[in-house]
């Protein structure tokens, strides 16, 4: 059953025969390879990985992300052991991956992994979740999840902590970049059911705009970037 | 009571709330200034529209093309799309999976077109709990009060309402920091995440490439709606095209600039179908209702058809006079504002809804906000248009001819305003009375004072001293 499929495109069919006046410009660049030039128009980052790397951390800045630009892998272990310290964690969620195995497999906490089916309420009662991502982006200091990369759809928005962990390869410069990335990884074998650009953690200004953090996902982001 | 009258009277008694006034006027001021900073960040913000707007032209004039593409990509890799005619058939459709599918609670993220069809009214009727999901959503779902802006839908309640409506309907305590009052709704809504059956959300775009809606959130209310509950239903405007997925590289930065000043919004989800074999989790069934209900009228007027273009990003509320004076709910309508202006006619009857065409004062605020180009204005302008065309005012029609007439006398324009001076002398006895001419105006205005002397007879005067 697909409803008024027939009625609906014959409206939209008859509507189009007269065509519309633009109030917009012709784009510069032809249409059909609009992607590329969107990088002329969009907020610049610099070519080099410096610069990439000092926008992004400007950004976690603004939008409250702790970014944490870490020489090698014990010592991003390391600061992971230090907010489980600190945060008092019970328990950790992550997935199985080169990077998460490597810096959480001495962390002396509990551990839940998500690995295929999952019993939900305990991955609601972990304190914090652990995950790879795709890249990150630093025209927009986002971090790009999905479900291929980081142990589904739910792991990296219930616990009320996301720490995730990048190599330095992964930090692109904007989104144009993380969108051929997914493109090259997907676009023939099938996308992940589930992508996500992930800007700090959860937050509302509802209320008389006053920002506060964690509305209903996390309430803290930790970014970890790694050699 | 018609619409317009409605229009008057609530648009009166808004408007008199100077308190509340000053109030969203003070938040609209503070988004004013952020978009600013956030906008002067790009490398050419104007580029940038010239180029969303076209991206918008190119899906919505081959938008059968389109959506028949989205179609053939997500039905592929397991979802299913019901299109509908109108509200009726989008609320039949959803009713009749949450009965065949058994299921017991709804967890709802933002939608409009779910206010646009009045779904929750008709889901609750059936016996179904529905939770808005949302912070903004949940507070109004509470009051039983539509959304005052369809972006910032509480933005018109302060704390200390907030902390006495959730008093009263979750027994929480009073307190009187937005913090605490986000936690209790955040506490409230997390078994709904893991228990609800079905989770209904919106979309802010159709990616046709690829078969994918996106949505754009700061809560994470949707990411989280969209995760457990075993059927995804998403009701989706069948305008919200776009070709391809890289379009989004342009379009989630600038919607997240226009509509709350931020480089980008916190939550960007791409959904393509159903859990696919190999994933952790994710709903079992994805249904996408894809929603006519009048938008394919708007498409059949050329001139108009840009409308459609809106990314209901809420700029052109945010910046516009009249809605910072009379409030979102005086409109009466889903969409506030002026795109709500511009196409609630063509939604919901031209005759009985031209008159928010005319609550304007045409300054264009809202066409120099609109991140996709809109001809906001103008298309107030031709609503007033065609409203007229359609159903001419011959009283009106009439004034006019005979104002035309007096204006050319220039013999009984001169001996006619010798009375202005005694017309003001006696015009405090009726002011704002029924009796007076210009009641409409000098109900909360004062009219301005005549000059004591005509300017006929100054430059007369002035010619005898020349002499
Ligand atoms: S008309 Fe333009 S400014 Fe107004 S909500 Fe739509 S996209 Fe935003």
């Amino acid at each position: 059953m697909s409803g008024d499929r027939t009625a609906i495109l014959g409206r939209i069919r008859e509507a189009l025969r007269v065509p519309a006046p633009r109030h917009h410009e012709k784009p510069p660049a032809p249409a059909t390879t609009v992607t590329a030039p969107f990088r002329e128009w969009l907020p610049p980052v610099g070519p080099s990985h410096g610069d990439r790397v000092a926008v992004f951390a400007r950004l976690s800045d603004v939008l409250k992300t702790e970014f944490i630009d870490c020489p090698d892998l014990a010592a991003a272990a390391q600061h992971l052991a230090q907010l489980a310290e600190t945060n008092g964690w019970q328990k950790l969620a992550l997935h199985p991956g080169a990077l998460t195995d490597a810096v959480a497999k001495s962390l002396p906490i509990a551990q839940l992994r998500i690995d295929g089916d999952y019993d939900k309420n305990a991955l609601e009662a972990c304190d914090a979740g652990l995950t790879e991502c795709e890249c990150l982006v630093a025209q927009t200091g986002s971090v790009c999840v999905t479900t291929r990369s980081s142990g589904g759809r739910a792991l990296s928005v219930l616990p009320p902590h996301h720490i995730a962990i990048a190599s330095r390869a992964q930090l692109l410069p904007d989104l144009t970049a993380a969108y051929e990335l997914l493109a090259q990884k997907y676009a023939a074998s099938g996308y992940p059911s589930f992508m996500c650009f992930i800007g700090g953690p959860s937050r509302t200004g509802d209320i008389e705009r006053i920002l506060v953090l964690g509305a209903h996902g996390p309430k803290k982001l930790t970014v970890l970037l790694v050699p | 009571m018609s619409a317009k009258t409605q229009f008057h009277a609530d648009a009166n008694v808004t408007t008199a709330d100077e308190d509340r006034r000053a109030f969203v006027r003070r938040a609209l001021g503070g988004y004013k200034v952020t978009r600013a900073k956030t906008e002067s960040a790009y490398a050419s913000w104007e580029h940038a529209r010239d180029v969303a707007s076209a991206i918008k032209y190119e899906g919505l004039n081959h938008l059968d093309a389109m959506l028949e593409q989205f179609e053939q990509q997500f039905t592929a890799r397991g979802g299913k799309v019901f299109w509908a005619s109108n509200s009726q058939q989008a609320r039949d459709y959803i009713l009749g999976l949450a009965r065949d599918r058994g299921v017991k609670s709804i967890v709802k993220s933002k939608a409009m077109t779910s206010e646009e069809i009045h779904l929750n009214d008709a889901l609750e009727a059936d016996g179904y709990a529905v939770i808005e999901s949302d912070l903004g959503e949940f507070i109004q779902q509470l009051k039983h009060e539509a959304p005052y802006h369809f972006v910032f839908p509480c933005m018109h309640l302060k704390r200390d309402e907030i902390s006495a409506l959730f008093e009263k309907e979750l027994g929480s305590a009073k307190t009187d920091s937005p913090e605490e009052l986000t936690m209790i709704a955040r506490r409230f809504m997390r078994r709904h995440y893991l228990e609800a059956d079905m989770g209904i959300s919106g979309a802010n775009f159709i990616i046709a490439e690829t078969g994918m809606i996106s949505i754009t959130e700061n809560e994470g209310n949707a990411r989280l709606t969209c995760a457990h509950p075993r059927i995804h239903v998403a009701l989706v405007g069948i305008e919200k095209v776009l070709p391809r997925l890289a379009d989004l590289a342009l379009f989630l930065p600038m919607l997240g600039t226009a509509g709350t000043g931020q480089n980008m919004t916190c939550y960007n989800s791409m959904y393509a179908g159903p859990r696919q074999p190999g994933e952790e989790d994710g709903p079992e069934e994805f249904h996408v209702v894809f929603l006519d209900n009048h938008r394919t009228r708007l498409l059949a007027d050329p001139e108009q058809r840009d409308a459609l273009h809106c990314i209901r990003c809420g700029a052109c509320l945010n910046v516009c006079p009249i809605f910072k004076n009379i409030g979102g709910h005086a409109y009466g309508t889903t969409y506030q504002g002026p795109i709500g202006s511009v196409i609630t006619p063509h939604f919901r009857g031209l005759q009985d809804w031209k008159h928010l065409s005319g609550a304007s004062s045409l300054c264009g605020a809202c066409t120099e906000a609109c991140p996709v180009k809109i001809d906001i204005h103008h298309h107030l302008l031709h609503n007033r248009r065609n409203a007229m065309k359609e159903k001419p005012a011959l009283l009106e029609k009439l004034l006019w001819k005979a104002f035309s007439w007096f204006m050319n006398q220039p013999r009984l324009y001169a001996f006619a305003t010798r009375f202005t001076p005694w017309a003001m002398e006696l015009h405090p006895l009726v002011k704002a009375s029924a009796l007076d001419p210009v009641q409409s105006w000098t109900k909360t205005r004062d009219f301005p004072e005549a000059p004591p002397k005509t300017f006929r007879q100054l430059w007369a005067e002035r010619k005898e001293a020349a002499k």
